[in-house]
């Protein structure tokens, strides 16, 4: 007779927001498996309508405290298209750079004290802190210099106030921008150090054939703009989302499910931008990939901890090229007139992929949002990943099983807080 | 011998803007404003000798009341203070220090007991009376 376990997690630690997991298994068959998102839902895309389009960035930011940056960059994208602007030169380096400063810092989070943990048998970064104080130190001083750079364009490091449709309310001098090289030179050698460090970490053995999807861009490894790939021959203009992908709504989640129209789910987040990009990385950053072993793809979750490393120490010399390159741009912002129209925005926040899309009036009100942050397209990958990691360990002790499978969804560091933005909650009364 | 207040809170959630309120209405003492008691803490009072910390709290007790800990050689209470879902509180932030030796000196954490933390600003009359009665010990001491 096959016996039936239960494994619930009611409150997932170290992950940004409120989850909770739910497996059950008859003897070696999964029965019930479900990554559930129980915060609240935050309503955003209904309170954006009738707002005026030139809010929708400060409005989104306030979604995410980890990444304002990526809620701002998506809604002044979607809002440029819809006015048919285009911003260029000294303008889109300083978005590029704030942006580069947003994974810095939140790459740092998550690599050293929410995830670094796990690997090494601690539960939490307190614990781990009087064993490794080096490492965290170091995790801490990487985070500052993202957090720099935010309040340095941003004008402060949580929900910044200097990014509007067009550009910012105002530019930092050469000066300011070069007062960030030193800390950001040592980072470059910080990160690297820490590749190889968390490179040694054992790592289960667990692959998956996941379909990813990330921006991808002619020139540059793809991080405020760009065109949605993926590594099955997907490659579409942002506007063209909605005609791939779809949202769906479950009962066991206050996050909308998003999955390909083809069926199935799909990765996003920075092992999508690594299996899609890496041959967009600096020469250092690659060189450094190649050492610890990455390859040109990672299909391994519970390794993205060293693609998020590499994504670091390219940012720190991705921020160092747009600094060194800088003139300051004779306007902080071009002039966005509104128009009748759609705007599509997209960029990569540090958990992946960020999609909005706006309907615009003739005076500039908003009408309709539609936000799908990563962690919601995130979700289906999530559960598949839990599903087929049971395979074969269903003789785990419950706590060594339930231990690991909270691992995996920390693989992802999905933000909970931003998954639960939605419109509106539909209620099965059967 | 520097002395500094951080006060945390956010001003748009009633009464959790309890701290950022007592470190605006100081007189006589240096202060700094945060939104949140995460990592950023330790650079933040990294020159400086003696802290004092003013955030909101959440224990259940009556409104306005006001806590102390000294953080230097307890720990914080786990669930007193209030925690935001995007990051790590100061409870974490000052075990976090302790382990690293980043601790100040002297460390004085105030909790004042909020009321109501919903979207507005304001805060409410028993945290008001709180947080001028710890504005004057603070000022005074």
């Amino acid at each position: 007779m096959s016996t039936e376990r239960e494994i619930a997690v009611d409150y997932l630690a170290r992950v940004e927001g409120e989850g909770a997991m739910y497996l059950k298994l008859r003897g070696e068959v999964v029965e019930d498996l479900k990554f559930k998102i129980f915060e609240p839902p935050r309503f955003f895309e209904a309170f954006l309508r009738g707002r005026r389009f030139s809010e929708a960035p400060d409005i989104t930011a306030r979604i995410c405290g980890i990444c304002p940056i990526a809620y701002q960059t998506s809604a002044c994208n979607a809002m440029e298209q819809a006015a048919g602007v285009e911003i260029s030169g000294g303008l889109r380096d300083l978005r590029r750079l704030i942006y580069c400063g947003e994974w810095i810092e939140s790459h740092a989070l998550h690599v050293f004290f929410l995830h670094a943990p796990d690997f090494l048998g601690y539960d939490s970064a307190i614990a781990m802190a009087s064993d490794f104080p080096d490492r965290v130190q170091m995790g801490l001083r990487l985070k500052r210099i993202g957090n720099r750079i935010m309040s340095v364009l941003g004008g402060r490091e949580i929900h910044p106030i200097n990014i509007r449709v067009g550009g910012f309310y105002r530019t930092p001098t050469n000066t300011e921008l070069d007062a960030l090289v030193p800390e950001l030179e040592w980072a470059v050698d910080a990160a690297t150090e820490t590749a190889r460090w968390v490179a040694g970490f054992p790592f289960p053995d667990f692959e998956r054939d996941y379909e990813f999807v990330a921006l991808r861009h002619p020139e540059e490894y793809a991080i405020q703009q760009g065109r949605i790939a993926s590594n099955r021959g997907l490659d579409i203009s942002v506007e063209d989302w909605s005609e791939h992908f779809e949202e769906s709504h479950v009962d066991w989640s206050n996050a909308l499910h998003a999955r390909l129209k083809t069926g199935g789910s799909y990765h996003v987040g920075p092992m999508a931008r690594y299996a899609l990009n890496s041959d967009r990385l600096t020469p250092r950053a690659r060189e450094v990939a190649d050492e610890v072993g990455l390859g040109q793809v990672c299909t391994n979750p519970f390794r993205s901890i060293v693609v998020r490393v590499i994504e670091i120490l390219f940012a720190c010399e991705e921020a160092l090229r747009l600094i060194g390159g800088y003139e300051r741009p004779a306007e902080p912002y071009l002039d966005v007139e509104p128009r009748h129209a759609v705007g599509f925005g997209a960029s990569e926040a540090p958990r992946g992929l960020l999609y909005h899309r706006y309907v615009i009036d003739g005076d500039g009100a908003i009408s309709e949002a539609q936000i799908v942050p990563p962690t919601s397209q995130n979700q289906l990958s999530i559960e598949d990943d839990l599903r087929a990691y049971v395979v074969g360990r269903t003789r785990l002790p419950d706590a060594a099983l339930q231990w690991q499978l909270e691992q995996a969804i920390r693989s992802y560091d999905p933000c909970i807080s931003c998954a639960t933005h939605f419109l509106d909650l539909t209620v099965d009364r059967g | 011998m520097r002395r500094l207040v951080i006060g945390i809170g956010n001003p748009d959630r009633g009464d959790d803007a309890a701290g950022i309120e007592v470190a605006r209405r100081l007189r006589s003492t240096e202060s700094s404003e945060l939104v949140n008691g995460s990592f950023e803490l330790i650079d933040i009072w990294a020159e400086a000798d003696e802290v004092i910390v003013v955030d909101a709290a959440r224990s259940g007790a009556p409104p306005g009341t006001i806590h102390s800990i000294m953080a230097d050689k307890e720990p914080v209470p786990v669930g007193l203070l209030s925690t935001s879902t995007h990051s790590v509180g100061v409870a974490e932030t000052v075990e976090l220090a302790r382990s690293l030796g980043r601790l100040p000196s002297r460390l004085l954490i105030y909790g004042i007991e909020v009321a109501e933390v919903g979207l507005g600003e304001g805060l409410s009359r028993e945290v008001e009376r709180a947080v001028d009665k710890l504005v004057k010990v603070i000022d005074d001491a």
